[in-house]
């Protein structure tokens, strides 16, 4: 019997939170749209891969060997060549003005050394401004010059053969789009959560909830479980796109990366409830939400790697939930890792919910007045 | 009474208004002050794209001793740590656990055919974390180039197989020598933190205003919007700038990036920028007028996009048109290429003049938009 | 005729001509005036009365060029408010409904800011503060945050914002809402003073009458249609001859007897307690008061005629406005539903009555259902409510009265359990709320001061998460829906966005949700502020039906004459209890007043005294 009132009110109270939510037309917009084109941008653009890299050429060499190399990088695809000029000084203002992401420059002698039996050197030089861009282009390049002296004969005794696991052409998106999926829900569930209750204390609804049978425990699943939906279904969306739009080979089970997403879903809301909980209006609770959600995203492995942070930073990063979600969900989505396999990055995500959530509930009732 | 001496004193009247409640309302001390240290202090120490110690599975199938010393090439490296494992078995349990992201594999004839010119040395690579899978690639290939090199010169009797007359990459990156990432995520920072104070802060602090009402008891009293819009941006211009001396003052100090441009060009492109920002954070809060949809506005078109759109990470040049598109249309993008010029390249003015009237044309469209949007009607 | 038509427009303040004024959104239009003329002259003092959504906002704002007319013609003080906006809002203040104050910056700053932006000159500046500080009597509070106010005071500082430069016009919307008695008096002393001073034109918006009542000229809206205007006494002839007022009998409550005249419909238009007596409103100048009364009660009664009042000449339009309006089919099925519920309530009523002498007796002997003894919250260091006892019982309607800032609303929630006491002993339907478990609650209803139900959701489905979470079965819910919105005459606007209702009907679906659970006890804070006579009428003969059937009521409100309601009732002030008693003896208390409303000024303000006296020695 307890039971059954228990569930009829929590069930009226998820019932009126959807409605709070999704009732206007224009906030089922909100949920829906963004998330969308986020995804779809965000896929294209986020890649490290260069696919149009402009570059000039200076070659005093005028070799036949000279030009059979150029020929060759301009076959490869990527590179794109502006311009060849007659003097080495002029590469310097097509790599200053950012017209030019590299230069390739063929000394004079370039020919007659490698006849000689001796080493040639072809000089790159390359814009840092972004290092990472600059450094794949020069390991494009790189490759394409020992694809030449290969071609030439020239083989190394011993060749790297490289094969890559669960993204075979090492592409960007696979790496970033798995990592949407946690993080573009986590946004709406944290604000979602935060609002929720401060809302409620700016229009003054929420005395009238405590006064109402509902036990904080009540209001609090009540009040988590439609940011969870919400998150939920975003979540779906974007990984609709994935594997649909991007056609980024999903290799887990679904309920593998739906019970990671539960539980991500679930310690972000705690999170989102507990600030709801503290703060005093919709604008502080807002400003909570996007001061601790900036910090948690960019040291979420989302965009840079966990592993490149400095120690203390990777031991800060175990109470961000985001980042299990992130590695949860890309080794689920990439390499099809069983529940086993990724357990240990429940833990964190549980204690977070089991630390936020009953905080929630006790400063529902209980916040200094 | 002079008409010139009231709209002073109204405005003055405003902005110290407005200076008080920055000064008494902890969410504006948050973003305009909390969340840029908070943001140096990660920038500064916490992100970086560069690869150090990668943890690497070494499998040699058979004893070799040509093996054992190319591969002991790695050891010296800094982006390694070569972890020697007895079977592949063994290394495919640590890559599948994420203990290492690469496997470097002998085979049990590597000898046999090394002597006959076809080694073959497989690298297997962890492809989920796909840029630091390209590095290990580019890193690894480079690296055993080198031992192979190395190995052949020691074994003279080798020396036909020699590749003493290939052609070779000689790279030299310019402006940023050492390539750390730190040198151009500290400009996408203070694009970042510029962003912050000028769209977020402002829309939110003016759509407050429309929520509460104050707004309709201004717009009563004899000041004009051009005090009221003033009145909003001059505040937050400072704030924004201080925001900005707070930046670079780190980048210089903490961080030592390089400031090879002038500092005064970088001053004026920020104020411009700023500029921007504030029209677009007016605009937001005049079209939704509620704190809430402000928000959600404001992160929307300006904290993701200026991550993920501006060029900060990611090469505008070889993203698809439609993305290239999005991201042209985003002010931050000219100020970010202003910036990142500035700091590593130097006074180019060629790419900070085209830039900045980009910027300049942004600034008039946005702020005569925010002039039309505050009407003194509540229609 | 001409000359003088011009010479008229010249001196006054405002003149409409055919104004009117449209709302579009997606796929609705409203219209919140509709071809609007009057002219108000310039040096008087003129109100604007109406239910809400009459369009009395709408008008305020066009007149400082806030919004533009849809069609027609207004001129202020001569002048285009369109047009020449900048010009007229240099002559024009105006204080909206929810001022602008900034609440991080102190009562000082706010002044000032607000004399810069209204090019008050220095000079004149020191002298004009002082004198607006001693008015509103916030000397002392200069560096208070105005967000730290009481909302008395907080209109109080508004006003004086608004009035740091003396305007030629000037415009109040709906001063004195939501504020004490006392405030209110002091609020209106700082207006008539300016304007006789200073030769100010005011146009005040109010749902008060008494206020209106201190104007020259007085403008009934309705549905954005101007139904009547004139002096007072114009206004009050309307309904001369038709008042009466009579006693009210031992045997029966003043709220009972005022129920059992006002369900005689037809004869009786309009009635309301004031003292010991109810004063009502016939709807035709020959009906026999005597017989009637004997009709209603069935005791020999003794009536007197009255004076018109203003109340009843508004009660008399408007009742006249919405008889006409309402369309025969209407009218035939609400006379059948009517029916059916008027013969119930009538059968309490007249049950209540034959109980004759006992009902007070037995009211006295019924189980007490709130018990407070010494109860006291304190705030750091200071002190809002301060060792208050009192006990309600079951059936009762008990008041809690008292200034802006007396400690009512934290005694409120803390018999809600919404705060925890500091000391104290506190028990609510046998049990302390704040421990109490979900059945305890289930016991108890609740309508806050502000509405405070879901205003994005219907009012159907605002019912059924209210019906949902005090855990009514699925069949039960929906009957229960069904009876209060019958009850609440919510039926046909089930569908409706609360959010969007009229506050008469915000407040009704407020009870309708609170009552949903059949609660024993029901808790009211402030629900009639800012609601108009008609549906304060309507709401508070609710609340006898329902203290007829055995619910305890506890109230809170700032309409005094709604204190002669209660049965018993506790005056507080600064935390500390003034007076406990029924409206007779409060009465007595009070100085032997006429009415509670000066009966309580009377208390407060002698109380407050006694506290200054005591800390001067």
């Amino acid at each position: 019997m307890n039971i059954i009132l228990l569930l009829r009110r929590v069930r009226s109270l998820c019932i009126k939170e959807l409605l709070v939510i999704l009732k206007d037309p224009s906030s089922r917009l909100v949920l829906v749209l963004p998330i969308l084109v986020q995804s779809l941008i965000f896929g294209y653009a986020a890649t490290y891969d260069l696919n149009y890299v402009p570059y000039v050429v200076c070659d005093q060499s005028h070799s036949a060997l000279s030009r059979d190399l150029i020929s060759h990088i301009d076959a490869a695809g990527m590179f794109s060549r502006l311009a060849t000029l007659s003097d080495s000084s002029q590469a310097e203002s097509w790599i200053y003005d950012g017209k030019a992401l590299l230069a390739i420059q063929i000394e004079s002698d370039f020919s007659e050394r490698l006849h000689a039996g001796r080493n040639a050197a072809v000089q790159v030089i390359l814009d840092g401004r972004n290092s990472t861009t600059a450094s794949i282009a020069m390991g494009y390049i790189g490759m394409i010059i020992t694809a030449w002296n290969e071609n030439r004969g020239l083989r190394s005794p011993v060749s790297v053969v490289t094969r890559a696991w669960f993204n075979p052409q090492l592409e960007t998106r696979w790496n970033i789009m798995p990592a949407m999926i946690a993080c573009l829900s986590f946004l709406q569930v944290l604000i979602l959560g935060a609002l929720s209750v401060a809302r409620e204390r700016e229009q003054g609804t929420f005395d009238q909830m405590l006064i109402t049978p509902l036990s904080p425990w009540e209001i609090l699943i009540g009040k988590a479980i439609p940011p969870i939906l919400v998150g939920l279904v975003q979540s779906s969306l974007v990984l609709l796109v994935c594997i649909f739009w991007f056609r980024i080979p999903f290799a887990g089970e679904l309920h593998t990366l739906y019970s990671a997403l539960l539980l991500f879903t679930l310690s972000s809301s705690g999170i989102g409830l507990c600030i709801s909980a503290i703060a005093r209006s919709m604008q502080q609770a807002m400003v909570y939400c996007f001061v601790l959600m900036m910090p948690l995203m960019l040291l979420s492995g989302m965009a840079t790697p966990v592993t490149s942070m400095p120690e203390m930073f990777q031991t800060a990063t175990c109470v961000n939930p985001l980042r299990f979600a992130i590695d949860s969900v890309r080794r689920i989505y990439l390499e099809g890792a069983a529940l086993s396999d990724i357990s240990v990055n429940f833990i964190p995500m549980l204690a977070v919910a089991a630390i936020t959530l009953p905080l929630a509930a006790w400063l529902f009732r209980n916040r200094l007045s | 009474m002079n008409t010139a001496l009231c709209f002073i004193r109204r405005l003055n009247a405003l902005t110290i208004k407005e200076f008080r409640q920055i000064a008494r309302d902890s969410s504006s001390i948050m973003i305009g002050l909390v969340l840029p240290c908070v943001l140096i202090f990660i920038f500064g120490f916490g992100l970086s794209l560069d690869v150090n110690d990668i943890p690497i599975a070494v499998v040699m199938e058979k004893a070799s001793p040509s093996a054992r010393s190319i591969l002991s090439g790695l050891n010296g490296s800094r982006y390694f740590s070569p972890r020697w494992v007895s079977s592949m078995h063994e290394a495919e349990l640590l890559m599948h656990n994420h203990d290492v992201s690469a496997i470097l594999r002998t085979g049990n004839d590597f000898d046999r055919l090394m002597q006959q010119g076809r080694g073959e040395i497989q690298l297997i690579l962890h492809g989920t974390d796909s840029t630091t899978a390209n590095l290990i690639q580019q890193f690894c290939t480079a690296a055993i180039g080198v031992s192979v090199q190395k190995e052949l010169d020691r074994k003279g009797n080798l020396g036909r197989m020699t590749m003493s007359w290939a052609a070779n990459l000689q790279p030299k990156i310019w402006f940023n020598e050492a390539s750390t990432s730190t040198w151009y995520l500290v400009p996408g920072l203070i694009v970042i933190v510029m962003t912050l104070v000028g769209a977020f802060l402002t829309a939110l602090v003016m759509a407050r205003e429309w929520e509460r009402g104050t707004l309709e008891s201004l717009f009563v009293t004899p000041a004009g919007r051009a005090e009221i819009l003033l009145s909003k941006i001059i505040p937050y211009f400072l704030m924004g700038m201080g925001g900005l001396l707070l930046c670079l003052a780190a980048s210089r100090w903490i961080f030592e990036v390089p400031m090879r441009g002038s500092l005064l060009l970088i001053m004026l492109s920020s104020a411009l920028y700023l500029v921007v920002a504030l029209g677009m954070g007016l605009i937001i809060s005049s079209v939704t007028r509620s704190q809430f949809l402000a928000c959600q506005a404001a992160l929307m078109i300006s904290f993701l996009p200026t991550v993920m759109l501006s060029g900060f990470l990611f090469d505008l040049r070889s993203i698809p048109a439609i993305a290239r598109v999005a991201g042209s249309i985003l002010p931050a993008t000219y100020y970010m290429e202003i910036l990142k010029t500035l700091f590593l390249a130097g006074d180019n003015m060629s790419i900070i003049i085209k830039n900045n009237a980009a910027l300049a044309g942004y600034a008039v469209l946005l702020l005569a938009t925010a002039v039309r949007f505050i009407r003194k009607t509540l229609d | 005729m001409n000359v003088e038509s011009v010479r008229g427009s010249s001196c006054d303040a405002v003149h409409a001509q055919g104004l009117t004024r449209v709302f579009k959104t997606k796929n609705t239009q409203v219209t919140a005036l509709s071809s609007l003329d009057l002219r108000i002259s310039s040096g008087t003092m003129s109100a604007l009365v109406g239910p809400d959504g009459a369009g009395k906002t709408t008008f305020l704002r066009m007149i400082c060029g806030l919004l533009t007319p849809s069609a027609g013609r207004l001129t202020v003080l001569g002048l285009d408010p369109v047009r020449e906006k900048r010009t007229i809002q240099a002559r024009v203040g105006y204080m909206p409904q929810h001022f602008g104050l900034y609440e991080d910056l102190s009562v000082q700053e706010n002044m000032k800011l607000y004399a810069d932006l209204n090019d008050v000159p220095p000079e004149i500046r020191t002298e004009r503060f002082a004198r607006l500080l001693e008015m509103t009597d916030l000397k002392s509070f200069t560096d208070r945050p105005a967000g730290k106010l009481s909302g008395g005071m907080k209109q109080k500082l508004a006003l004086a914002c608004t009035l740091v430069r003396s305007p030629e016009l000037l415009l109040l919307d709906e001063p004195s809402a939501g504020v004490d008695p006392l405030s209110r008096r002091e609020l209106w002393e700082i207006i008539t003073s300016m304007v006789q001073k200073e030769h100010i034109s005011v146009l005040v918006s109010t749902a008060y009458m008494d206020e209106a009542e201190r104007c020259s000229m007085i403008m009934i809206l309705h549905e954005g249609h101007l139904l009547r205007c004139g002096s007072p006494e114009e206004l009050k002839k309307l309904t001369d001859g038709l008042c009466r007022r009579a006693t009210v009998p031992d045997s029966l409550s003043a709220r009972t007897f005022q129920a059992m005249l006002l369900d005689n419909s037809d004869v009786i238009m309009d009635a309301v307690p004031e003292g010991a007596n109810v004063r009502f409103v016939l709807t035709s100048p020959e009906i026999k008061t005597e017989e009637v009364l004997q009709s209603t009660v069935s005791l020999p009664l003794r009536c007197v005629p009255a004076n018109p009042t203003l109340e009843s000449s508004f009660m008399h339009l408007l009742k006249n406005v919405a008889k006409n309006t309402v369309t025969v089919q209407d009218k035939i099925k609400h006379a059948e539903s009517c029916k059916a519920d008027n013969n119930a309530a009538f059968n309490t009523l007249t049950a209540a009555a034959k109980k004759t002498s006992d009902a007070v007796t037995s009211l006295q002997q019924s189980e007490i259902v709130i018990e407070v003894r010494d109860l006291v919250r304190r705030f750091g260091t200071f002190t809002a409510v301060d060792k208050t006892s009192f006990e309600v019982r079951r059936g009762e309607v008990f008041g809690l009265l008292g200034p802006n800032g007396a400690g009512k609303t934290t005694t409120f929630r803390m018999l809600c359990g919404l705060l925890p006491a500091t000391s104290g002993y506190l028990n609510v339907a046998g049990e302390n709320l704040r421990s109490a478990t979900a059945q305890a609650r289930s016991r108890i209803g609740y309508v806050s001061q502000k509405f405070s139900l879901y205003g994005n959701l219907s009012v159907m489905e605002n019912l059924r998460f209210f019906g949902g979470v005090y855990g009514l079965p699925p069949l039960i819910l929906r009957q229960r829906i069904q009876e209060v919105l019958d009850q609440f005459e919510l039926t046909g606007h089930e569908n409706d966005i609360s959010g969007s209702l009229p506050g008469g009907y915000k407040q009704r679906l407020a009870m309708a949700a609170g009552l949903l659970h059949r609660p024993e006890i029901l808790f009211l804070d402030e629900p009639t502020s800012g609601i108009d006579p008609l549906a304060r009428r309507m709401f508070w003969r609710q609340i006898t039906s329902l203290a007829e059937l055995g619910t305890t009521i506890v109230i809170t409100t700032h309409f005094m004459e709604e204190a002669e309601y209660c049965d018993r009732m506790l005056i507080q002030d600064s935390g500390r209890m003034l007076a406990l008693g029924t409206p007779s003896e409060v009465r007595r208390l009070g100085g032997n007043s006429s009415t509670i409303e000066e009966a309580f000024i009377h208390i407060v303000r002698q109380a407050r005294a006694a506290r200054m006296a005591a800390g001067d020695a």
